[in-house]
C-alpha cells in the first residue's frame, strides 16, 4: 500500500510546483498521472523515491514513511521502487545482461557492487526475465545496438529484478513508436498483476491511460483534480484538466 | 511586435555592422603598429624560400639522424608519461567537481578554480616558473606539461561526464546503489570513450608542446633543435622538424585508428 499525504514542494518561494497533493495506491494497481506538461507529473514521480526532495507532507509505503529516511534507510526504499524513464538511462556501452544486473547493486556491498560480482542466482534470474520481456537473445548485445522499444524493456527487467513493489514510469512510451509503445504498456500491464505491483506511470496519451490503467490521477496546475477508477474519467475531467476540448483526441 | 520583413532587414544590418565593425579594428590596429600590410604578405614568400634553401636537410645532416632519433623518442615518452599522469589525477578531480557526481557547490566552485588556474598560465611560463626549482632537467618539462594538460583534462572531462552520465547516474541511484557503485557501474563505462580520446589527443599535443617546453628547459628534442639552430646548423635543424613532423603525424594516424575502433 502506498499512501501520498498532503505533499508538498516548490522550486521557486511564492511558485509551488505541488500543493496539497494526496492519493492512495493498493498492490496490483496500474496507475497512470495524466496532466498537461508542467502540471507537476514528473514532480510528484520524483519525490515517490525522492530524487527530488520535496517540501512537506507524508511518502507512506507499507506503514514506513520514506521522507523521514536517513540515507541507507533511503537505500533501503529505493532498492523497492523500481524507475523506468522516457531516455531508458542506460549505460549504453554494456551489455544487456549487465544493464538487468544493475538493478541487484542496492541489495550488494559496495565492494561487490563497485567491481560488478554477481551471484549465479543473480544472472540466472536476470536471464529469466529477460525470457520475460523477450529478450533473452540479445542478453550479450550492446544496449546501444538495440531499438528504442528493446531499450525501454531492459529498463523494465532492470526494475523488475530489484525486486520492487514499486516502478514508476516516468514518461515510459513518450519517445517510442506506436506499436513498441503498446508492446511496452501490456508488458508493465502484466507485470504489475503478475508481481502484484504499484506501477505508477506519467502519461501524455489520454487513449493509453485509459486503455490500460486501473486508477487514474489527474494533475493540473500542481492541483490533483482527479483520483478514481480509469472508466470514471469523463470528457468533461478531461476538459478541465486540459482548459480545452481534447475529446477529438481520443477518436 | 515588428514584422517579419522589418526584423529580417534589421538583421541583415545587424550583420553588415559586426562585419564592418571588425574590419575597422583590423585597419585601426594595423595604423596603430604602423604594420605595412602589403610588405607583410609578400615577406610570406620570400621567407618561405629562404627556409626551402637553408632547412633543405643535406646528406651531411645524416649524421645527425641517430641523436635526433634518440632525442625524439625521449620527447614523445615524456609526452606520454605526463599526459598519462595527469588524466589519472583529472579524472580524479573532474569527478569530484563535476555538477552531476561532485559532493557539493563550493567544491565545484574551487575545482574549476584549479582547472582554469592552471590553463590560464601559458605552457612557457610553467617552464620558466618550474625551471627555477627543478634545473634543467626532464623533471622540469614533465611538470610544466603535466600542470597544463591537468587544467585542460579537468575542464574537459567534468564537461563530458556532465554530458553523457547524468541520465545513467539518476537511474542507477533510483535503484538503490551507493555512490561508487554508481561511479564504476555507469558513470565510468559510460564516459570511457569520450574520455580516452581526449587523452589521445592531448598525447600529440604535448608531443609538439614539449618541443617548446625542451627550447626552455634544455631537454629532449627542442634542446637539440635549439644547439643547431643557434650553432647554424641550419640543415640539421630542418631534418629535426621534418623527424618531429613525421612522428606527429605518425600519431595522428596511430589515434584515429585507435578512435575508430573504440568509438
Amino acid at each position: 500500500m502506498l499512501e501520498v499525504k498532503n505533499l508538498q514542494k516548490s522550486y521557486e518561494k511564492d511558485k509551488p510546483a505541488l500543493t496539497d497533493i494526496s492519493f492512495n495506491i493498493k498492490p496490483g494497481t496500474f496507475v497512470a498521472i495524466i496532466g498537461p506538461s508542467g502540471a507537476g507529473k514528473t514532480t510528484i514521480l520524483r519525490s515517490l523515491n525522492q530524487l527530488i526532495k520535496d517540501d512537506d507532507g507524508q511518502i507512506i509505503l507499507d506503514g514506513k514513511d520514506i521522507r523521514t529516511a536517513n540515507k541507507e534507510q533511503l537505500r533501503k526504499f529505493r532498492r523497492q521502487i523500481g524507475m523506468v524513464f522516457q531516455n531508458y538511462n542506460l549505460v549504453e556501452r554494456l551489455t544487456v545482461i549487465e544493464n538487468v544486473l544493475h538493478g541487484r547493486l542496492g541489495y550488494k556491498s559496495t565492494l561487490a557492487g563497485v567491481f560488478g560480482k554477481y551471484t549465479q542466482e543473480e544472472k540466472e534470474e536476470a536471464m529469466s526475465l529477460l525470457k520475460k520481456v523477450g529478450l533473452e537473445n540479445f542478453a550479450l548485445k550492446r544496449c546501444s545496438e538495440l531499438s528504442g522499444g528493446q531499450k525501454q524493456r531492459v529498463g523494465i527487467a532492470r526494475s523488475l529484478i530489484q525486486h520492487p513493489k514499486v516502478i514508476l514510469c516516468d514518461e515510459p512510451i513518450a519517445s517510442l513508436d506506436p506499436a513498441s509503445a503498446q508492446n511496452v504498456m501490456e508488458l508493465l500491464k502484466r507485470l504489475t498483476d503478475e508481481y502484484n505491483l504499484i506501477c505508477i506511470a506519467n502519461l501524455h496519451q489520454i487513449n493509453m491511460a485509459k486503455k490500460y490503467a486501473d486508477q487514474i490521477i489527474g494533475i493540473r496546475k500542481g492541483h490533483l483534480v482527479f483520483d478514481e477508477d480509469a472508466d470514471l474519467l469523463s470528457e468533461d475531467i478531461l476538459r478541465t484538466l486540459y482548459d480545452q476540448d481534447i475529446t477529438k483526441e481520443l477518436e | 511586435m515588428q514584422s517579419p520583413t522589418n526584423f529580417l532587414k534589421h538583421k541583415g544590418w545587424h550583420q553588415t555592422a559586426i562585419i564592418a565593425i571588425i574590419g575597422g579594428i583590423y585597419v585601426f590596429a594595423s595604423w596603430i603598429l604602423s604594420f605595412d600590410n602589403l610588405a607583410g604578405f609578400t615577406a610570406i614568400p620570400r621567407a618561405f624560400a629562404w627556409l626551402g634553401v637553408n632547412f633543405k636537410p643535406t646528406s651531411s645532416s645524416m649524421e645527425f639522424l641517430p641523436k635526433i632519433w634518440q632525442k625524439l623518442i625521449q620527447t614523445v615518452l615524456l609526452a606520454i608519461s605526463s599526459t598519462v599522469v595527469a588524466s589519472a589525477i583529472s579524472i580524479f578531480i573532474a569527478l569530484l567537481g563535476s555538477k552531476v557526481t561532485g559532493i557539493n557547490g563550493t567544491v565545484q566552485t574551487i575545482v574549476r578554480g584549479i582547472a582554469s588556474f592552471f590553463r590560464n598560465i601559458p605552457l612557457v611560463a610553467w617552464s620558466m616558473i618550474l625551471l627555477f626549482s627543478f634545473k634543467q632537467s626532464d623533471f622540469t618539462g614533465f611538470l610544466a606539461l603535466l600542470l597544463l594538460s591537468i587544467g585542460y583534462l579537468i575542464r574537459a572531462f567534468m564537461e563530458i561526464i556532465e554530458d553523457e552520465a547524468s541520465e545513467t547516474m539518476l537511474a542507477l541511484k533510483a535503484t538503490g546503489a551507493s555512490y561508487f557503485q554508481v561511479i564504476f557501474q555507469a558513470v565510468l563505462p559510460q564516459i570511457l570513450p569520450s574520455i580516452l580520446s581526449w587523452i589521445l589527443y592531448t598525447i600529440e599535443n604535448n608531443v609538439r608542446d614539449a618541443t617548446l617546453v625542451g627550447i626552455l628547459t634544455g631537454t629532449g628534442i627542442g634542446f637539440i633543435f635549439d644547439v643547431y639552430f643557434k650553432s647554424f646548423r641550419y640543415d640539421a635543424a630542418g631534418m629535426t622538424v621534418l623527424a618531429i613532423i613525421i612522428v606527429v603525424i605518425a600519431l595522428e594516424t596511430i589515434s584515429n585508428q585507435i578512435r575508430r575502433v573504440i568509438l
